[in-house]
C-alpha cells in the first residue's frame, strides 16, 4: 500500500511542477508584449459575431477590401491584431474588463485595482480629475494632422468643444453620449403628460412608470419637477437652468426628497435593468430611460414577435441630463511607461475609427461621440427615408418625410430626410411641398417634404439616438456633486427608508406584541416545570 | 516518508479558511464601526445607530418581514413535515427530495419564474409589495423550516403517543402534550435559519419591486455611498441581533442530535 502512494505524490509533485513553470515559460519566449489592461461598461463595446445580413452596405474607407461594415470579430481582438501589425517595435494584449456601475469602479479602483484606461461618465471623470488620478493625453493625440489620430480627426467638433468648456479635454476622450427622457407608451400615455417629468408622480398612471434605481438620475428628474415653472417660463438663460439642475443646497435637497418620496409612492420599481424588459412586456406604460437603451428597447418592441408595440422616446420639456463617458488613461495604470500611454492612445483612436464608431453604435445602441461622413452616411442608412427605388423595401407610394438638422453634431450644411413618422410634428397645420429628391441615386421621385420644425420633444429612434438642437438647447451637463455628496445620499437613504414616524401604529404595536408573546412564551417554556407541571422525572422519584 | 495526519491537523483547512475568510472580515469590521473616516476612533457610529430614525424604522421593517415570513414558513412546514414523516410511504426520502427540490435550482431564478406567476395573479405586482416580499421569501426558505421540522418528527418515539393514547389522552392532547412538545427543538432550529437570512435578504425585495430598504439594502447603500463606518456598524449591530438570538435558541435546541446538522 506504501508503494503506490509514493507513486502517486511523486507524480502529483511532478504535475505541481509544471504546471507552475508553464507560465514562465510563455513569458519568456515574448518579453516585449506588452499588457494593456482595459475596463469598461458592460456590454459597451461590439463583440462581433454578427449574422451575414447584418452587413451595413456602406462605403468603409477604412478597409477598402470589404464590402461594408460587419463586426466578426470583437472590437478588443480586431484592436490587438490592429495595433500588432503596426510597426511599433513591441507588441501588446489587451486585459479587458468590464464594470456594472461608476460607484463599482470607483470602488475597485481604491481597492487597489489598477486598469490603463477606463471608461467612466462625466461624473467620475470629474472626481478623478480632482482627485489628480488622470494621466495627460500626448500632445500628439490632439494632432489631426497624423493620420491615425483618429479621435482628433474625427471627433464631433459640438462634443469637442463641450470637453473642453469643462477643462476635460487634455485628460479625456469622448466614447458615447446622450439624453434622458422617458420611453413611452402613446396608446396609453398622452403625449403632454409624457413630455413633463412629473409622469413620475403622475397618479392617473400609479405604479405604471419606472425609475432608475440610482441616485443622479433621480435627483435629476426631482430637480426637473421641482423647478418646472421656472424650467418652463421663456426667460430662463443657460446659465440660469445649469446652476438650478447643479444645485445641491440644503433646501433644495429637501424638496427632492418630497418629490422623490412621491414617485417612490407611484412607481412600478425603482430599476437598473429589469425596466427594459418590463417596458418591452407591457407591465409598465412609461419608464426613465438613457437614450442608448431607449433605443434598444423601440427595437425591441417593435420586433417581438407575439405583440409588438410601437414605442416613443420623449425628452421632457423641462430639461434633460446630457451625459457622457470617456476614455481617460490612470497614472497608477501608466506608471510611466510610454509604451502604454502608446498603446492605450491607440486603443481610444482604434475605437473612433469611423467604422469601428459605427460597429459600437450599431452593436449597443448608443452615440458615438465620432462625427464624420462615414458615420453620416450610416444614418442616413439606417434612418433616411430618401431611397434608391431599386431598392427592394421601396413600394413606390408617395412618403411624408421632413428634414432632421443635424448641423450642430456634424458640421454645416448635414441634414438627413426622414420619415415624418418618426418624430411628432404637426402633420395636420403644416403645409409640405411635393420635392423630386434622390436624384444622386438616379431617383425619379417626388417626395412630400414638410418643413423642419422648430422643436421635436418626442420621436422614435433617429430622435433618441440624435437629439434634435431644440433638445440640446435644454439639456444640461450635471456635475460632480463633490463634497454635497454624502448629504445627497443620506438623503436617497431617506427616501428608500421607512423612518418610525411613517408607520402605522398598528403594525409597530403588533410587531412589538409578537416579540411580547415571544419572549413570554420561552419563560414559560423556560419554567414550565414550576408553573404547570411537576417534572416527569421528579414524579416517578416521588413515587418511588 | 510516512504520511500521516493526526486529527488536529485535518482541520487545518478548515482553520484556515476560517482565520482569512471570517475572523479577518470581521476584524475589519469592528474597525470601520468603532473609527470615523478619518481612522480615529468613535463611538459616534453607534449613537447614529440608534439616534437615527431610518435604521430603526428599517430594522422594524425587517423585523416584521422576517417575522411574517417565518409565520408563513411555520403554518405551512408544520403539517407538511408531520405528514412527510407520518407517511407510511416506504420511500420516504423521495418524497422530502421532491420538497427540497426547489433549492437545486438557482434562487434568482426561481424569484424570477414566481415573478411572472404573481404578475398573472395580481396583474400589478408592485401594487403589493410587502405581501409579494412575504411570499418570496417563504417560497425561498420553506425548506429550510421543513427539513429540520422532518428530522425532529421522524425520530419522533412512537410508542411515546401510543402511551399517552392507551393512558386515555384523545388525538388532540396527545398532539398538545407529547407532539409539539417534542418538536420544539425541531421549530427553533427552523426559526433561526428563516428569520435571521431573511432579514437581510434583500435581493428578493429588489426582484419584486418592493422599493423599501430592509437591513441587506440598507447597509449596501451605505457601502454604495463610500460610507464604510456606518454600514459597518449597522452590519455589526445585526450580528450582534443574530448572535443574542442564537444564544436564546440554542437553550431549546437539542443537544444530542441537532436537526441542523442533517442540512449543514
Amino acid at each position: 500500500m506504501k508503494k503506490p502512494l509514493k507513486i502517486f505524490a511523486a507524480f502529483a509533485a511532478a504535475g505541481v511542477l509544471s504546471l507552475a513553470t508553464l507560465p514562465l515559460a510563455a513569458c519568456s519566449n515574448n518579453q516585449t508584449e506588452l499588457v494593456l489592461r482595459v475596463s469598461n461598461w458592460e456590454e459597451y463595446i461590439d463583440l462581433g459575431g454578427w449574422k451575414d445580413d447584418e452587413l451595413i452596405d456602406i462605403d468603409n474607407t477604412f478597409l477598402p477590401d470589404s464590402e461594408g461594415i460587419i463586426g466578426n470579430n470583437s472590437l478588443v481582438d480586431d484592436f490587438t491584431e490592429w495595433f500588432n501589425s503596426g510597426n511599433h517595435g513591441f507588441t501588446i494584449k489587451v486585459e479587458y474588463s468590464t464594470f456594472g456601475t461608476n460607484e463599482d469602479l470607483y470602488n475597485r479602483l481604491n481597492l487597489g485595482d489598477t486598469y490603463d484606461l477606463i471608461c467612466p461618465s462625466d461624473y467620475l471623470i470629474m472626481q478623478l480629475l480632482n482627485e489628480g488620478k488622470a494621466e495627460k493625453y500626448s500632445e500628439s493625440f490632439h494632432d489631426p494632422s497624423i493620420e491615425t489620430n483618429y479621435y482628433a480627426r474625427n471627433v464631433s467638433p459640438y462634443i469637442d468643444g463641450i470637453f473642453e468648456e469643462n477643462g476635460w479635454k487634455e485628460y479625456a476622450a469622448c466614447y458615447m453620449l446622450g439624453t434622458t427622457g422617458i420611453v413611452y407608451n402613446p396608446e396609453m400615455v398622452t403625449p403632454e403628460d409624457a413630455s413633463s417629468w412629473s409622469v413620475l408622480k403622475n397618479s392617473t398612471y400609479k405604479r405604471q412608470v419606472t425609475v432608475k434605481d440610482n441616485v443622479r438620475d433621480s435627483y435629476f428628474a426631482a430637480l426637473g419637477i421641482h423647478n418646472a415653472e421656472e424650467l418652463l417660463s421663456d426667460e430662463i438663460t443657460e446659465e440660469r437652468r445649469n446652476s438650478l439642475l447643479n444645485s445641491t443646497d440644503d433646501e433644495t435637497i429637501a424638496s427632492a426628497l418630497e418629490i422623490l418620496k412621491d414617485i417612490k409612492n407611484n412607481v412600478y420599481s425603482f430599476e437598473t435593468d429589469s425596466g427594459k424588459s418590463d417596458m418591452i412586456t407591457g407591465k409598465v406604460v412609461a419608464n426613465y430611460q438613457w437614450s442608448g437603451d431607449g433605443v434598444y428597447i423601440m427595437d425591441q418592441a417593435d420586433e417581438d414577435e407575439t405583440n409588438p408595440v410601437e414605442l416613443w422616446y420623449s425628452v421632457p420639456d423641462e430639461c434633460t441630463n446630457l451625459w457622457f463617458d470617456g476614455w481617460i488613461m490612470l497614472k497608477d495604470g501608466i506608471a510611466g511607461n510610454e509604451q502604454k500611454k502608446i498603446a492605450a492612445e491607440a486603443f481610444v483612436n482604434f475605437l473612433s475609427r469611423p467604422d469601428n464608431a459605427i460597429r459600437n453604435m450599431y452593436y449597443i445602441g448608443y452615440t458615438s461621440a465620432i462625427a464624420d461622413d462615414t458615420v453620416f452616411n450610416y444614418l442616413d442608412w439606417n434612418y433616411g427615408a430618401v431611397f434608391d427605388p431599386e431598392d427592394d423595401y421601396y413600394d413606390g407610394e408617395l412618403l411624408e418625410i421632413c428634414e432632421y438638422d443635424l448641423s450642430y453634431f456634424f458640421g454645416e450644411g448635414y441634414s438627413i430626410y426622414i420619415d415624418a413618422s418618426q418624430i411628432e410634428i404637426d402633420l395636420e397645420n403644416a403645409t409640405p411641398q411635393k420635392l423630386k429628391l434622390g436624384e444622386e441615386y438616379g431617383n425619379d421621385t417626388y417626395y412630400l417634404v414638410y418643413p423642419t420644425p422648430e422643436k421635436v420633444s418626442r420621436g422614435r429612434q433617429v430622435f433618441a439616438q440624435y437629439p434634435h438642437r431644440s433638445v440640446i438647447d435644454r439639456s444640461v451637463v450635471m456635475l460632480d456633486f463633490g463634497d454635497r455628496l454624502s448629504a445627497i445620499n443620506r438623503m436617497w437613504i431617506n427616501v428608500r427608508c421607512l423612518a418610525v414616524k411613517d408607520f402605522n401604529p398598528a403594525v409597530v404595536w403588533s410587531v412589538v406584541g409578537i416579540l411580547l408573546a415571544g419572549a413570554v412564551a420561552i419563560i414559560l417554556y423556560r419554567f414550565r416545570y414550576q408553573i404547570f407541571y411537576r417534572r416527569p422525572d421528579k414524579i416517578f422519584t416521588n413515587k418511588k | 516518508m510516512k504520511l500521516r495526519f493526526s486529527r488536529s491537523q485535518l482541520c487545518l483547512p478548515y482553520a484556515v479558511f476560517l482565520i482569512l475568510f471570517v475572523i479577518a472580515p470581521l476584524i475589519v469590521i469592528v474597525y470601520y464601526a468603532f473609527t470615523n473616516g478619518q481612522g480615529n476612533f468613535t463611538f459616534d457610529n453607534f449613537v447614529n445607530f440608534f439616534s437615527n430614525g431610518n435604521t430603526i424604522g428599517t430594522l422594524f421593517y425587517s423585523l416584521f418581514l422576517s417575522l411574517t415570513t417565518t409565520v408563513v414558513c411555520l403554518i405551512i412546514a408544520y403539517p407538511t413535515a408531520y405528514i412527510l414523516a407520518r407517511s407510511g410511504f416506504k420511500k420516504q426520502y423521495v418524497l422530502l427530495m421532491l420538497f427540497i427540490l426547489p433549492m437545486w435550482i438557482n434562487f434568482t431564478l426561481r424569484i424570477t419564474a414566481l415573478k411572472e406567476v404573481l404578475t398573472a395573479i395580481e396583474g400589478n405586482i408592485s401594487l403589493y409589495p410587502f405581501l409579494n416580499s412575504v411570499i418570496g421569501m417563504a417560497y425561498d426558505f420553506l425548506p429550510f423550516m421543513i427539513l429540520p421540522l422532518y428530522t425532529c418528527f421522524q425520530k419522533l418515539d412512537k410508542s411515546l403517543l401510543e402511551a399517552a393514547a392507551d393512558l386515555g389522552a384523545n388525538k388532540f392532547s396527545v398532539f398538545l402534550h407529547v407532539t409539539l412538545p417534542l418538536s420544539v427543538p425541531g421549530i427553533v432550529s427552523g426559526i433561526t435559519m428563516v428569520l435571521l437570512p431573511s432579514m437581510t435578504n434583500y435581493v428578493v425585495l429588489d426582484m419584486l419591486y418592493n422599493s423599501t430598504y430592509i437591513m441587506g439594502s440598507l447597509i449596501g447603500s451605505y457601502f454604495k455611498a463610500k460610507d464604510w463606518n456606518n454600514g459597518s456598524m449597522i452590519s455589526l449591530v445585526l450580528l450582534a441581533i443574530i448572535f443574542i438570538v442564537t444564544l436564546i435558541t440554542n437553550k431549546f435546541s437539542d443537544k444530542d442530535n441537532d436537526a441542523r446538522r442533517t442540512i449543514l
